[in-house]
């Protein structure tokens, strides 16, 4: 393991679409992050029990979505092609339906590569089912066991890149979220979530080792997403949502100090921040994934990618044909568009990114955190600080003072309502103690302990 | 301001200690703890309520005003249980069998406790015999299902199934989550849907009106 103590990227000029300083090359040939963003293809079932008897039929459903999806790839002139099988929880509880699942994909995958050299890899994200029971085993018991099993099986399917969106630390940070506090967040996400990343993707890399594949990346999904998806519904202020986004980088991060090499997982919108850092390429989703979640982030998301996912969708017939095949084809479309800009030149690329961005960023807080220039800030705050716990304090007040400034000079819109939050969250950071095991002394009397196991996150319970 | 109207506005406003004071003083004065409750600390919630609504506060900020009510309750359940007086409505909620989603279902508990519903949270991945077992405990007038995953959708069906098979065929039945749809919820027999915390409190007094 190692701290990153740079950052790959500083100036924002560089931090853009289909280019990262260290690219990844597939089995297949596709250079991720070397000049051309890929489509990246996520589905899943429509409503059904997933279960031994309805296992044909489910099946059927991934064949089905498969030879449509590569079918219509090959019909675009697609350059290449991710395919992501996020698995549904029966599926990593029971490792053969997934890996049986996973082999169906990478066999379609070959064959049309063999048939019509269509480039494609699989990216196997299994369920972080620790959380089946509660509190969770984070470390041991069957669920572990199976969990691993599944990533060894796909592994050895054929599945080149792994990712999970894994939940350590989320047993506090929904409370943190419902309640509002910041201090919270940053316990949950540096002290606990990066506690449990480091063993993990530990663990994981292990498991990459063996089968010559490669550790994908994590996502803060449970975090940042949840609280995304708060601010949609007004649940909770969008400054604060705007700030756990940054916080919550630092814990994905951890994942690339264990050796992932990315595509980052699509869901994590603090990709952009991981990319300055790591120079890894990312995954990102916007506005094509609407078919799974709103959020403010449609194009500002593919300012950064590498990959350019639809999140998820359902098997369902649409007027255009089945919908993974329909929104493969908006994903190819969003491509082209973005691998024209490129083969202009970097002019051009950027002209198009800075559209992306600017179309987005003055509208939503959490927009404008995730501008080149705001995600380097965040970046550079959190690789000059000492540990996790230092790393998430100085996220969170670079986020803050990014959006007080952005606002004074008219470049992002805060609600009024929302204005007082931005000085509770400073107070609330700017008060907390400067050790971590200060820290932890004093949030193991906020935190209900009840929820967690804490030597299972290497804390004195 | 008398104290009933001061103990409505500390409560609105988030003040737990005066809450329990004025609280104190109002049983000291010979109020009723039914009373206390009925009319001070509801009208307080129904205040913020509203302004969550309305949007001008957010859940963090109403969860102020659920605690400082939490701090009368503290004073006011032990002599409430010991005359017998129970919430007008209890319910119990719990997301699916397979699920693990629970940051709606918790909002959903925490909105139907702000309306003086009695709340049973069985959490997650919660199978139907539970319940089953849950109904036969405690008796609710509502239960309350969430579902955010497509392939949990049918545990919504079989639990909303051996409720009914088990002889409840009363109690209602109210169920929500991102792939649900009021069309979802005829199809399986439930008695309603709502999109979202907010309008859950609503939609199940309507459903309890009936
Ligand atoms: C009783 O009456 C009622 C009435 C109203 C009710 C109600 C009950 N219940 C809810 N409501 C309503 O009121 C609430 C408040 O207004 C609302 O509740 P919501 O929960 O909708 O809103 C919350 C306030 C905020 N919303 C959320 O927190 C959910 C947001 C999204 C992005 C999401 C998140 C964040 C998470 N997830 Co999940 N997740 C998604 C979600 C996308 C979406 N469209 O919802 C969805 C639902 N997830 C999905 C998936 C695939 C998964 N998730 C999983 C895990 C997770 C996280 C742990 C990472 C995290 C959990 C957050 C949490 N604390 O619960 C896994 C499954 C775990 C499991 N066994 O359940 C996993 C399988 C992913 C994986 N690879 O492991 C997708 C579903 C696909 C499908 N087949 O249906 C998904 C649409 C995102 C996607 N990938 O496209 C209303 O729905």
């Amino acid at each position: 393991m190692s701290r990153y103590t740079t950052l790959a990227i500083s100036e924002p000029n560089e931090l853009r679409f289909g280019l990262a300083p260290k690219p990844l090359t597939t089995r297949h040939g596709m250079q991720i992050g070397g000049g051309t963003v890929y489509p990246e293809l996520n589905f899943t079932l429509p409503p059904i029990l997933v279960n031994a008897q309805t296992m044909p039929e489910i099946q059927r459903h991934y064949r089905q979505i498969i030879t449509g999806a590569l079918q219509r790839a090959v019909e675009l002139e697609c350059h290449g092609l991710v395919v992501e099988f996020e698995t549904l929880p029966p599926m990593t509880e029971n490792p053969v339906w997934g890996v049986d699942l996973a082999k169906i994909l990478v066999d379609a995958m070959g064959e049309a590569n063999a048939k019509h050299g269509l480039k494609s890899v699989l990216r196997m994200t299994p369920n972080d089912t620790r959380e089946m029971e509660r509190p969770p085993r984070m470390r041991t018991g069957q669920l572990w066991e199976a969990m691993l099993k599944t990533f060894e099986g796909a592994a050895a399917a054929g599945a080149e890149l792994l990712s999970i969106e894994s939940v350590g630390g989320k047993e506090v940070h929904d409370e943190a979220l419902m309640i509002g506090d910041v201090r919270q967040v940053i316990f949950a996400l540096c002290v606990m979530g990066t506690r449990d990343m480091r063993f993990l993707w530990t663990e994981l890399g292990q498991i990459a080792q063996r089968h010559g594949v490669h550790c994908a990346g994590d996502t803060a999904c449970g975090f940042g997403n949840t609280a995304m998806v708060m601010a949609e519904q007004r649940m909770i202020p969008r400054v604060f949502a705007a700030v756990v986004r940054a916080i919550s980088a630092v814990r994905t991060l951890a994942c690339y100090e264990c050796g992932s090499v990315g595509p980052g997982k699509d869901c994590g919108y603090e990709n952009p921040i991981l990319k300055a850092i790591t120079g890894f390429p990312m995954a990102m989703e916007g506005k094509t994934a609407a078919c799974a979640h709103l959020s403010p982030l449609g194009n500002i998301a593919a300012a950064t990618c590498d990959t350019w996912s639809n999140e998820s969708v359902q098997n369902i017939k649409l007027l255009g044909g089945m919908a993974p095949t329909c929104y493969l084809e908006q994903l190819i479309y969003d491509c082209r568009l973005m691998n024209e800009a490129l083969a202009d030149g970097r002019d051009a690329a950027l002209m198009y990114r800075n559209w992306m961005v600017r179309s987005d960023a003055a509208r939503d807080p959490q927009a404008f955190v995730l501008t080149p220039e705001n995600s380097i800030a965040i970046a550079r705050s959190i690789v000059c600080a000492p540990n996790d716990f230092a790393a998430g304090k100085a996220a969170a007040l670079t986020a803050i003072s990014l959006l007080r400034e952005g606002q004074r000079a008219g470049a992002v819109k805060i609600a009024a309502r929302e204005q007082p939050w931005l000085d509770t969250m400073e107070e609330a950071v700017g008060s907390l103690p400067t050790t971590e095991s200060e820290f932890i002394n004093q949030m193991m009397g906020v935190v209900d302990t009840t929820k967690f196991v804490a030597r299972d996150y290497g804390l004195a319970g | 301001m008398n104290e009933k109207e001061l103990l409505t506005k500390a409560v609105e406003n988030g003040n737990r200690n005066d809450a329990q004071c004025l609280t104190r003083v109002l049983l000291e004065q010979g109020l009723a703890p039914l009373e206390i409750v009925e009319q001070a600390l509801m009208p307080a919630m129904a205040v913020v309520g509203e302004k969550f609504k309305t949007g001008e506060i957010f859940v963090p900020e109403m969860l102020i005003a659920a605690r400082a009510m939490k701090e009368a309750m503290v004073l006011l359940e032990p002599l409430m249980t010991k005359a017998g007086i129970k919430p007008k409505y209890t319910a119990v909620i719990g997301t699916v069998q397979g699920d693990l989603h629970d940051i709606g279902k918790n909002l959903v508990a925490m909105m139907w406790k702000g309306a003086n519903f009695g709340v049973v949270d069985l959490g997650v991945n919660v199978p139907p015999d539970r319940f089953v077992a849950a109904v036969k405990e405690h008796n609710p007038h509502l239960i309350g299902l969430s579902a955010l995953l497509t392939t949990t959708m049918p545990a919504m069906r079989t639990t909303v199934a051996a409720v009914r098979q088990a002889g409840f065929t009363s109690v209602k039945i109210l169920i929500g989550g991102a792939p649900i749809s009021e069309e979802f919820a005829r199809e399986i027999g439930a008695d309603g849907y709502s999109p979202d915390a907010g309008s859950a409190v609503d939609g199940a007094k309507k459903l309890l009106a009936n």
